[in-house]
């Protein structure tokens, strides 16, 4: 899968799920509707640069603290293709995985990424160009690009039950 | 090779040795919901186009986060997971008779050793005080596993901490996690296990036990887990005649870091704003007045915490700059802390004692914070704007400290009091 965007670039490290997506908002269960929450606790600002294709690149520890899928939700919700990060909190790494929200790792690429630059990823081979420069990341277990190509876990799920008749 | 306990449970639900960093598809023990999480999953779950759960015995919902409902929104979500759950036949725990999930669970003997157990919250990994291994995951995880009765996990290395010493009076399981984390910071176990062992933890009760496991995520940690001794076994006894099949570390398990510490000279700690692993010894933090005081959640809100924090509230008045607001963890522990005279204390004392609920710890309700307030709290996260608004503050504490710091106006260890 190829995805391409322009870098929305998020510097800190350890950023939580509090602060993309804040707790009193959590009583929204569609996707539209938490749009403009993202990012409320951290810099609202940062939604005027989206509504058009883009990649979400962050620091370490990215994600960490609640499980709340509004994140990737919101993030999807918002165009966003993938996030790259140095490093993902675990559970919101799931949620993007499990949501069909690619979450690719790739420092070198990270501390490359300038807002606005096109950001090109190949998920199958890690490949991660950004602007002219490009760099190599450890391409995703075929367990979750098998998860991907199938839009997601619940849709990975179905398939499941399906053969298993 | 040996195994730790965790590759133990593993292996045992994916019914073959796993070895860490593979990815495994397990056979879950327990799959819970609460009414925040649990509308997205609900939803999820029906575009499997499968109409019932995989097991109705093994599908647990609780209502604790915004209920009593705080506002119509909230309202409507503790309603589409209510009326899920009566549909399916599963496990629910109603306000009134329930709690906060993590506190209830355990309570009902529903969380038992060597279980796999997933959570649509972060801080499922509170069980892992039980030796399951319990780990928290987003909605649509949730959504799959109630439909395959399956998960998959990469499994994960296990870093093993020793405790050696002994534990100083007035210390607790709350100041040895908030402790560790400064130590280790808040990526300081990602993705791996903690398994906390040590003369220390022996000899700590199992309310401490779940008060450090609860918090493995603020490490980063996939889950924190625990042996299972005579005082687990003293604990599962009072709630529950289920067998069930504890797991040990063989003696040639391999780790991924051994980290010991002593802690015999352990004082009371805080985190400071904003991360967990801000921490610093209560008694060294200067003059920090306060405004709030918060004391209860699933880190520190069972019948221990309380009496705690009755010891120091009896006969003292809450500072008159602070709000000092007292939340059961459970029906249960709201009817215990009342038969023990404790809810008195609490009220004589200028403190509220509330219902049960998760509100203040997230922002959602009873006891958000307003621009520049400082709250001490005994609950697990101090993130900037997790208990309203972007420039309040908060402390993490234990029960002590909070009691303390609520009489004397200020951040303040229970030292401070005499």
């Amino acid at each position: 899968m190829i995805l391409e965007g322009a870098a929305v670039v998020i510097r800190q490290d350890n950023i939580d799920t509090d602060v993309l997506y804040p707790g009193s908002y959590l009583n929204i269960a569609d996707p539209e509707q938490m749009k403009p929450y993202l990012f409320e606790g951290l810099d609202p600002s940062l939604r005027d640069q989206l509504g058009r294709p883009t990649i979400l690149v962050v620091g370490e520890n990215f994600g960490t603290g609640s499980s709340r899928e509004h994140v990737p939700h919101a993030m999807l919700a918002w165009g966003i293709r993938c996030v790259l990060g140095k490093s993902f909190a675990r559970i919101f790494y799931r949620n993007c995985i499990n949501l069909g929200l690619p979450a690719i790792v790739c420092p070198e690429a990270v501390d490359a990424a300038e807002p606005g630059v096109t950001v090109r990823i190949d998920t199958d081979t890690g490949t991660v160009h950004v602007g002219d420069a490009t760099f190599q990341a450890v391409p995703l277990p075929s367990f979750m690009r098998d998860m991907l190509a199938s839009g997601g876990l619940v849709d990975w799920a179905r398939r499941r039950l399906a053969e298993a008749g | 090779m040996g195994q730790t306990m965790t590759e133990k449970i593993l292996s045992r639900a994916a019914g073959r040795r796993v070895e860490p960093g593979e990815i495994a598809e397990v056979a879950v023990d327990l799959v819970m919901t609460n009414d925040i999480t649990a509308p997205l999953a609900i939803k999820e779950f029906k575009k499997t186009g499968l109409e019932q759960v995989f097991d109705p015995n093994k599908v647990v919902f609780v209502p604790d986060h915004f209920v009593p409902a705080k506002d119509i929104k909230a309202a409507e979500q503790a309603k589409v997971m209510r009326e899920f759950a009566v549909e399916q036949g599963a496990i629910y725990f109603e306000v009134g008779r329930a709690g906060i999930e993590h506190v209830v669970l355990p309570e009902n003997g529903l969380t038992l050793p060597g279980q796999v157990i997933i959570g649509g919250d972060s801080h499922t990994c509170t069980y892992g005080a039980f030796n399951a291994f319990a780990t928290g995951m987003g909605s649509t995880d949730i959504a799959a596993a109630m439909a395959l009765g399956t998960t998959w996990v990469r499994v994960p290395p296990t870093i093993k901490f020793v405790y050696n010493g002994t534990l100083p009076e007035g210390v607790g399981g709350k100041d040895l996690i908030l402790y560790t984390i400064g130590q280790i910071g808040v990526d300081g176990a990602l993705y791996a296990v903690m398994e906390f062992t040590g003369e220390v933890i022996d000899a700590l009760d199992m309310d401490g036990r779940i008060a450090m496991a609860n918090m493995a995520i603020e490490a980063g940690a996939k889950t924190g887990i625990f042996a299972c001794d005579d005082k687990t076994r003293e604990w599962l006894a009072r709630v529950t005649d289920r067998p069930y099949e504890p797991v040990e570390s063989d003696p040639d398990a391999e780790y991924l870091k051994v980290i010991e510490f002593d802690v015999s000279n352990l004082k009371p700690v805080v985190a400071l704003p904003h991360l967990p692993s801000n921490v610093y010894p209560a008694d060294e933090v200067g003059d920090m007045p306060i405004h709030q005081v918060v004391i209860g959640s699933c880190t520190n809100g069972r019948i221990s915490d309380l009496r705690e924090v009755a010891k120091i509230l009896k006969g003292r008045q809450v500072h008159p700059n602070v709000r000092c607001i007292v939340i059961p963890g459970s029906q249960e522990v709201a009817k215990q802390a009342t038969r023990e005279g404790l809810a008195d204390i609490f009220l004589e004392a200028g403190a509220i004692f509330s219902t049960s609920t998760c509100g203040p710890c997230l922002g959602g309700y009873m006891g958000v914070l307003a621009k520049g307030e400082r709250c001490v709290s005994t609950t697990n996260r101090n993130f900037r704007g997790r208990m309203g608004h972007r420039e309040a503050e908060i402390i993490l504490a234990g029960p002590q400290v909070a009691a303390a710091s609520a009489v004397l106006g200020r951040v303040a260890s229970p030292a401070a009091l005499n």
